[in-house]
């Protein structure tokens, strides 16, 4: 098996179905001739040709309206939004039709496209361009949001996200794209939407995470008895994973980079707290940014959740 | 019943200097040799900054930087046409155009170095912080124009964006908006032929950016972008047509970005060596260095002189900039409301 990096393997990802699935059509700023400005589509329009590798004008909501009726004529569009930062001026196109779509047409039409951004923090660029508001978007009924947080899973969900009946935003964490490789099977696998994963087994505190974050915790954990939730769906939340960690640590800690306010901790603690209340033993913790806007590289790593907060929240749920 | 035609149109192409630095001299608008030669010395500080950026970047010491090598033209030229009242939203690339209004040296390097605190621009320039979301900025210049003439003040506003930026939807609402409500604003396009990776015909398929500005109600004008004098020229009289109330004006500087995208873009994988070369050979400081040469106006030795006083200026700056001490995790939050949310209160004090 092939060591491959996130953005290897979701280049593969794309590159398979496009040979298996000839509706599966990409579209975006730069994807084509540059390959995109990560290389995530390296060599796809040189092998695909420029009908199915579509460069486009710089259009957002345009790109996010086109792929809709592209979607709705029955094509897979998979349009790039370059930076998470900007899928805001697509957001109405996102919010108000691609999601409604089967919705507001009583089930005559569907929207199966998967919008790729990167996102997160700590790549040191500018404004914008670090972006972690993945709650708003789950906010968004008829949206499915993936989070990989390493090359196997990133390949394994995102051709599941490419056979969806329904959008599916899939947000590719910028800082993880080169930091690992990981063995990737060549053939055809795919990851149930909506499962999440038990990165490491504990008994005394359930942490969940997803994303970069992900890294970040199983780095901060050592020393302690934490099973690690990595949640690879944000929306649909996997409660039965959620819940069952939980139910036997009694302990529960979440972070996430994005801010405090409103952020998917809140959705998660929430419904601990609805389901599970009689099994905790603890407050559950959120380890997350300030309620500020994400900050340039100079004080990026006060603002994302570092291994010493991460501590001090198991330290503290430990205390009870 | 027949056919008629409705409408026919023209788009003019402005230019003085031609390649070779000799002038149009019906064309050549009023400024002194002095004003010429602050021109000049703007241009190559723009350059000098923009050489030491890059270069302070590949040496970890600034983030990712976009170049503007190229564009000095259109930025010096169109900026020295500005009054010291007049709003000004820029691009993320305008760093000439800083420099020609007196913007701190320390503070652009710095905003480039990733420290939050340059974004707060210096109080005697009604200048906004950049703006990263492509073209976004351009409705706030309409905002701006429709608060000045409410306000009945005599400035006006020019924003500066790319080719890129007017395929946008907010480009078009804007210039939409300008064109109804004959606002006192001058549209500033530097065309550099690329976004990123996409050339010009993969963003438009009008035969010129110029012509767009027509189907809003207003004039548009081509414009040797590396043209100094022209884009002078073209920004002046646009600048006084909307402090009369001739309403807006869209200008489109023909320009190249000689570089790269940004530090992180390899330009090298979707233009040629020949393209380049050939606006290589179109510099407009080489074009300015030519017009004034032929009046006996510049030598070499002048020549190095105005580098020699850039490159000091830049050294200065570099070195001011990294004797500011580093940002206080607490400034995060200072800015964010003008009072802090109770959260934020307690999340600034670390809880
Ligand atoms: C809304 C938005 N989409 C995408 C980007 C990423 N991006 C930054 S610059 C750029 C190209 C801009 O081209 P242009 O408007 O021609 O300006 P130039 O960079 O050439 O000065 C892109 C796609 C962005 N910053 N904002």
């Amino acid at each position: 098996m092939a060591q491959l990096n996130m953005v290897q393997a979701i280049n593969q990802a794309l590159a398979d179905e496009m040979a298996r699935d000839d509706r599966v059509v990409l579209l975006g700023e730069d994807v084509g001739r540059d390959g995109g400005v990560f290389r995530v589509t390296d060599g796809l329009q040189d092998r695909f040709g420029a009908e199915r590798v579509l460069d486009t004008p710089l259009c957002e909501s345009a790109i996010m309206g086109a792929a809709i009726g592209m979607a709705a004529y029955g094509l897979r569009p998979v349009p790039e939004i370059q930076f998470m930062g900007f899928t805001y001026s697509a957001f109405e196109q996102l919010f108000a039709h691609a999601a409604r779509l089967r919705s507001r047409s009583r089930g005559r039409y569907s929207c199966p496209l998967v919008v790729r951004t990167p996102y997160g923090g700590g790549i040191k660029a500018p404004e914008l361009h670090e972006e972690s508001t993945e709650a708003i978007f789950c906010h968004i009924p008829g949206l499915k949001v993936v989070v990989p947080s390493g090359p196997y899973n990133a390949k394994g969900l995102l051709l599941a996200a490419l056979r969806d009946p329904d959008p599916v935003l899939f947000l590719e964490p910028t800082r993880l794209y080169r930091m690992v490789k990981e063995e990737v099977p060549e053939g055809d696998y795919q990851l149930e939407l909506g499962k999440a994963r038990v990165a490491r087994k504990g008994s005394a505190v359930t942490v969940v995470a997803w994303g970069s974050m992900l890294e970040r915790v199983l780095r901060a954990i050592d020393g302690y008895d934490a099973e690690v939730i990595d949640l690879l769906t944000l929306n649909p939340l996997d409660l039965e994973a959620l819940l069952s960690s939980v139910q036997k640590t009694g302990r529960a800690v979440i972070v996430h980079e994005a801010i405090k306010t409103c952020g998917l901790g809140a959705e998660i603690a929430a419904t601990l707290a609805e389901e599970a209340m009689l099994h905790l033993r603890a407050p559950i913790l959120r380890v997350t940014a300030p309620d500020v806007p994400v900050p340039l590289a100079k004080l990026i790593d006060q603002y994302l959740p570092g291994p010493d907060r991460i501590r001090a929240a198991l330290d503290e749920v430990l205390k009870y | 019943m027949p056919e008629e035609v409705l409408a026919t149109f023209q788009v003019k192409r402005v230019s003085v200097l031609n390649e070779n630095g000799s002038a149009d001299l019906d064309l050549m608008p009023e400024l002194s040799a002095d004003q010429i030669w602050r021109m000049y010395q703007l241009m190559v500080l723009s350059r000098c900054f923009d050489e030491r950026a890059v270069s302070l970047q590949r040496e970890g010491r600034l983030g990712t930087y976009p170049p503007i090598r190229g564009q000095e033209a259109a930025q010096v030229g169109s900026a020295f046409a500005l009054k010291a009242d007049d709003w000004v939203f820029p691009s993320f690339r305008e760093m000439g155009v800083h420099l020609t209004l007196g913007y701190p040296i320390p503070q652009l390097l710095q905003y480039w170095a990733g420290d939050e605190r340059a974004q707060k621009t210096p109080p005697q320039l009604n200048i906004f912080p950049f703006c990263v979301a492509v073209g976004s900025q351009i409705p706030h210049a309409v905002g701006a124009a429709l608060a000045a003439r409410y306000r009945r003040d005599s400035a006006a506003v020019a924003v500066y964006f790319g080719d890129g930026a007017t395929s946008k939807g907010d480009f078009h609402e804007a210039m939409n908006m300008a064109g109804v409500y004959q606002l006192p604003i001058v549209f500033i396009c530097q065309n550099n032929q690329w976004a990123i990776s996409v050339p010009l015909k993969g963003q438009t398929a009008s035969a010129s950016l110029a012509q767009k500005a027509l189907a809003y109600g207003f004039e548009g004008v081509q414009v040797d972008g590396n043209d100094v004098l022209a884009v002078y020229r073209a920004t002046k009289q646009a600048l006084e047509k909307a402090t009369s109330g001739g309403g807006p004006t869209f200008l489109e500087c023909l320009t190249y970005r000689m570089a790269d995208h940004t530090t992180a873009d390899d330009a090298g994988r979707y233009r040629s060596d020949e393209e380049v070369a050939l606006w290589n050979g179109r510099d407009p400081i080489l074009r300015l260095e030519r017009f004034l040469a032929a009046s006996g106006a510049w030598t070499p030795e002048q020549g190095r002189g105005v580098k020699e006083e850039a490159t000091s200026l830049i050294d200065r700056g570099v070195g001011e900039m990294e004797a500011v001490p580093p940002p206080d995790p607490a400034e995060l939050f200072d800015a964010t409301l003008a009072a802090l949310t109770p959260r934020q209160a307690g999340q600034r004090k670390g809880r």
